[in-house]
């Protein structure tokens, strides 16, 4: 069973990379050095009235520095309270959190596709990172892009705009189209509208298809059975098609899961 | 550490903290954090005679000092339950408290029945969660219903029988009398509070059961105002919760006459919120030389010279 720690970790850089977008570098004990890419970790408040953590996916991990970088949307209360902070500050932080992505499901010589909409982009900074084979990375975003430069190091980089400002005109998939682009294996994040039609997508291509789901946690751990997501068949733990997004995910084969 | 034993309907707990049911699963998440050995008992998250799916997502949502959820009493089913929750529990040296829930009379009367034989202490019989539309708090705010579903689960059950009280009521000492007539032998107050919130955003409701459960902060002084009435009602013990978030919150409710507490939201902000209760109440035992924690139950006092007559 992964171990979970909870740490006070220190704000050791931190600076806004778009529009109420943030990164900001972590100094922990363990976690840093025990996460893998797609896991996530709770991020406290420190204003007592917001009781539950902010579940935060991880950007980039540094094992051998003991850091993590997480890159989040100040959208709240709480993520803007975390916004706010300065380096040298600290951090209660839960972690590391849920499954990763699979890695071992692309080798040297497979395609894979590495999908992200919006806020769903930066987990897959450090699985481009750490996976193998050739990386196609494709990006959706409503405006604004963020990671987009940071990524093209890693693989080779498809963008896709709503409102066409750059790269294709449309979503992910379009981008896909109109590269003619293919794959072995996809890996995403991002709204489920996107996960749904890449989950309907894959299985009509015949591609093997990894989904990182999101959704309202309180306890981020698996007890409070708050965050389910519905299963395709029913899940061991749960006796009903309900699976743990927190515990049991938070990345599911598309085939596990209804979206 | 000082003598936190207590005593519930003949059941002998190494310290009054336990957790709240629905906050801790069987405890097997949070045992990466809690050495369960050190908690006075364990409640589980409620279980019913066959699987419940529980409510659509979202089921969670915080609010200003607490959070409100509409799980809807998701579980397993009494089957799995038996195989695998209770052999964990029993591992460790703590008391197993089963919290029960059902859709009619029977149904609770067959989850009772199935545990006759189990190796758990007590059993807590859940009629007032608000995110259930049949059972739960229907039965909980008559106090007729309650006095009956009490007698009922009374008459087939081996381990002794926790009552837990619903807040959404006029007049909580109605059903607590009820339920002690129906031969309760503890009660266990408060389950959460009615709540709503709306996301002026997207114009929709938070939670998509419309309605959730209020807990946390927010609810603490309404569920020690509601202890504090219940134990002047009945004789038999209370198990207080509400809020509690630290050791003064559970101090306030043995104060205000309960015999026990139970540590519920406050896992999801701290995972080691029970053991900092059970430190913390260790401490003030012995900044105020209190030798057994029974003598803290029920010692609020009067302001001198007050003569307001309150429930």
């Amino acid at each position: 069973m992964p171990e979970k720690w909870k740490e006070t970790a220190r704000i050791i850089q931190r600076e806004c990379i778009g529009d109420e977008i943030y990164s900001m570098w972590l100094e922990t004990e363990e976690i840093a050095r025990n996460a893998v890419p797609g896991q996530f970790i709770s991020v406290y408040c420190r204003d007592g009235s917001r009781l539950l953590p902010r579940p935060i996916s991880i950007c980039e991990i540094d094992e051998r520095d003991r850091t993590l970088r997480l890159v989040y949307r100040a959208v709240g209360k709480g993520t803007e309270e975390f916004a706010e902070l300065s380096e040298g500050e600290y951090l209660e932080i839960l972690g590391p959190l849920g499954n990763g992505f699979p890695l071992d499901r692309c080798g040297e010589g497979k395609k894979a596709f590495l999908i992200g909409g919006g806020i769903g982009i930066p987990p897959l900074v450090e699985l481009a990172k750490q996976l193998k084979g050739e990386k196609q990375i494709i990006l959706g975003y409503r405006d604004e892009r963020f990671l987009d430069d940071e990524l093209e190091y890693e693989g080779s980089v498809y963008v896709a705009t709503e409102d066409g400002s750059y790269g294709t005109k449309g979503n992910v998939l379009d981008a896909i189209r109109e590269n003619g682009l293919t794959a072995d294996v996809i890996y995403a994040c991002g709204p489920t509208p996107m996960l749904r039609a890449l989950k309907s997508y894959a299985e009509a291509e015949g591609i093997e298809c990894w989904l990182s789901l999101e959704e309202r946690m309180a306890c981020g751990v698996g007890a409070c059975l708050g965050c389910v997501c519905k299963s395709t068949e029913i899940d061991p733990h749960s006796q009903v098609h309900n699976k743990r997004i927190c515990k049991d995910g938070p990345v599911f084969r598309s085939t596990e899961v209804e979206l | 550490m000082r003598n936190m034993s207590v005593n519930l309907a003949g059941v002998e707990l190494k310290n009054p903290v336990m957790t709240a049911s629905g906050t801790f699963g069987s405890g097997m998440e949070y045992s990466e954090f809690v050495d369960l050995n050190k908690l006075g008992a364990v409640v589980t998250k409620g279980v019913a005679n066959v699987p419940w799916a529980g409510n659509p997502t979202p089921r969670v949502a915080e609010v200003y000092g607490g959070m409100l959820n509409a799980i809807g009493l998701q579980n397993p089913g009494i089957e799995v339950f038996r195989k695998r929750d209770i052999p964990f529990l029993r591992q460790y040296d703590t008391k197993i408290i089963v919290n029960v829930c059902g859709r009619s009379k029977e149904d609770y009367c067959e989850v009772v029945e199935a545990l006759r034989d189990e190796p758990v202490d007590l059993l807590e019989i859940n009629i007032s969660c608000p995110n259930v539309k049949e059972g739960g708090i229907a039965f909980g705010q008559n106090p007729k219903a309650v006095e009956e579903i009490t007698a009922a689960v009374k008459k087939v059950a081996k381990q002794p029988i926790i009552m837990k009280l619903s807040p959404n009521v006029t007049d909580i000492t109605e059903t607590a009398k009820a339920a002690e007539a129906g031969g309760a032998d503890v009660l266990s107050m408060i389950n959460t509070l009615t709540g709503m919130k709306i996301d002026i955003h997207r114009r929709t409701f938070a939670l998509a059961n419309k309605t959730g459960g209020l807990s946390g902060p927010a609810v603490k002084p309404v569920a020690v105002r509601m202890v504090y009435q219940a134990a002047q009602a009945v004789k038999i013990p209370i198990i207080g919760m509400g809020g509690i978030m630290t050791a003064e919150d559970a101090l306030e409710f043995l104060l205000a006459g309960a015999a026990a507490v139970s540590v519920g939201t406050a896992n999801f902000v701290n995972p080691t919120a029970t053991l900092d209760v059970i430190e913390g109440i260790d401490a003030y035992m012995e900044k105020y030389g209190i030798e057994t924690i029974t003598e803290l139950v029920g010692a609020v006092r009067e302001h001198p010279g007050s003569s307001v007559s309150f429930a």
